[in-house]
């Protein structure tokens, strides 16, 4: 019988794959691994750059993200959690995937969103989802509970960013369980709290104050969309990387809903934007 | 210093040896910033321009109450954001610039004016003075409002914001801006823009100043808003309620008793 994949080695912690009971390997000592460039998630080393091959290059690991997502925006009202984000992965300055779900359902009672690098997102899509599928298999009624995903993200987190290897993300975790909402976010060194309402990136300059100044716990839910909405139109004005199509997802009692793309009404033509330097010739 | 006199302009051999000294690990001293939340908007008969009040120097604060809006002329203000000596040097240096020009021309200061000295005293020092403006005023072609950035550009918007706090008051100008606010509905913007960043930005904070400039004057609100007010205030002297303390013994002696009162002479300070 084939053993099931892993994506965590017991020896290497959350997060990491290799063989389960794999020794860590301190950097002078390499016997598994001959090649410099061989990233510690166990996967095989792929050769970038001839010139660090060399001996005696430091091992590199991520140093900067290239497929990214903006912000994520969530607030808790009466009956449950907004998670909101555009769909956007951007290519540097390029909008290059218009249409990536940056908000991703784990189990009925949560849902994940994420900004930063895209393909570590997926990666960690592929964690949860094998840890759902083992709660699946084991049949005992028992899912994931919201703050208990929001724990293993941490760790993981965590753990690679000790390891020097980040997952390269802001991720923003939202469930309702037990008649209660549970937000919560994890940044890319492990940095985690809960919150009424949180955003990531540069949500967090230009939702967040919006949210701190509207935001009340027992909210309709149409009082918390219709802040989201405002929300993500500032974000939408303000931040270079980001399009005019958004996805809202909602956790409540009756589960998981995830909408369908849509766009927000946006104004450009204030009076006072057309002919800036009628008065002040140089100026625009 | 021997390049700036013979050929004019900036002589940038100052700038070479900071950056001499600061690879060699020297650190130079920290100049007093004003992280700052500035915010300008233009309403229907005129300007509102706001301003926190904290400046910072490093992590301390440096002023509780600073003033950020700085007068340029009568009917002209511009707030600052950066380094407050280069905002407080450079916009009095404009407003004595026009001031002289007023004497000379008879004529009420015209805010691109002072737009156009700004910029180009900036942008002369390539972004090293560093003062980011919100310059507002109205003149006899209508109000008008700008933003002047530390490497000399400009913008000329309807609504403005500028230093650290500048996209927590931002998100709140872009939810509530509409066109041909009154006068009352742009005092509650700024305020609340103003406010947004004083609550969600570090380097804000303090109180409220707002400047509203109309065709007809200038109504300067220093601490508009004073959000600094402590919960408790201790008063001075310390006056308990009689009643407040509980006597448990009281025992009155007469001094007159044990006590001998001798007149003297003053003593003698001159040794």
């Amino acid at each position: 019988m084939q053993p099931r994949p892993q994506s965590h080695s017991a020896a290497l912690g959350p997060g990491c794959t290799g063989p389960s009971l794999a020794n860590p390997t301190p950097l002078a000592f390499d016997q598994q691994r001959q090649v410099a460039q061989a990233p510690s998630c166990g996967a095989e080393a792929f050769a970038v750059d001839p010139a660090a091959l060399a001996n005696g290059q430091p091992r590199k690991h991520t140093t900067y993200p290239y497929v990214t997502g903006t912000s994520v925006l969530g607030i808790t009202y009466k009956d449950g959690v907004l998670l909101a984000s555009d769909t956007l992965g951007a290519y540097g300055s390029t909008k290059r995937y218009k249409s990536f779900d940056r908000l991703r359902k784990v189990n009925e009672s949560c849902i994940v969103g994420a900004g930063g690098e895209l393909s570590d997102f997926q990666y960690i899509m592929r964690l949860l989802e094998e840890l759902s599928d083992d709660d699946f298999c084991m049949d005992d009624g028992h899912t994931l509970k919201p703050a208990e995903v929001h724990s293993y993200l941490c760790r993981v987190l965590y753990n690679r960013r000790n390891k020097m290897d980040p997952l390269w993300n802001s991720l923003v975790v939202g469930g309702f369980h037990a008649g209660k909402p549970f937000l919560g976010t994890v940044g890319m060194q492990g940095t985690n709290y809960t919150d009424a309402h949180v955003a990531t990136g540069f949500g967090n300059h230009l939702a967040r104050p919006l949210m701190r100044e509207h935001h009340r716990p027992d909210m309709s839910e149409d009082e918390a969309t219709a802040l989201l909405h405002q929300c993500l139109k500032v974000c939408y004005y303000r931040d270079k990387n980001s399009i005019n199509k958004f996805t809202i997802a909602k956790v409540s009692a009756e589960g998981v809903t995830i909408s369908e793309p849509f766009a927000l009404e946006t104004e450009w033509r204030y009076k006072l934007f057309e002919n800036p330097a009628a008065n002040a010739a140089g100026a625009w | 210093m021997a390049g700036a006199s013979q050929q004019g302009g900036f002589a940038f051999d100052l700038c070479k040896r900071n950056e001499f000294f600061e690879a060699k690990g020297v650190k130079h001293p920290g100049f007093t910033k004003t992280g700052t939340t500035i915010a300008g908007i233009i309403f229907k008969d005129g300007v509102v321009l706001g301003a926190d009040t904290r400046s910072t120097a490093g992590t301390t604060v440096a002023d509780k109450n600073c003033e950020k809006i700085h007068y340029i002329a009568p009917n002209i203000y511009c707030c600052g954001a950066g380094t407050a000596a280069d905002t407080e040097n450079v916009t009095g240096m404009v407003a004595s610039q026009l001031e002289l020009h007023r004497y000379a021309t008879g004529a009420q200061s015209r805010v691109v004016t002072a737009m156009t000295l700004l910029k180009g005293h900036l942008f002369k020092y390539q972004g090293h003075v560093s003062a980011a403006l919100v310059l507002g005023g109205v003149d006899f072609r209508g109000p008008h409002l700008f933003t002047v950035y530390p490497h000399g550009s400009t913008d000329s918007l309807p609504y403005c914001t500028m230093g650290s706090g500048s996209l927590n008051a931002m998100a709140v100008f872009e939810s509530g801006y509409k066109d041909d606010l009154t006068r009352e509905e742009a005092m509650d913007l700024v305020a609340r823009a103003i406010r947004s960043g004083i609550m969600n930005d570090l380097g804000s904070g303090s109180n409220v100043d707002l400047c509203i400039i109309t065709k007809d004057g200038v109504e300067y609100l220093r601490n508009h808003e004073y959000l600094q007010a402590k919960t408790y205030e201790r008063q001075f002297p310390q006056k308990f309620a009689s009643g407040s303390v509980p006597v448990v013994r009281e025992r009155i002696y007469d001094i007159k008793k044990v006590v001998t009162v001798v007149e003297g002479e003053p003593m003698d300070m001159e040794a």
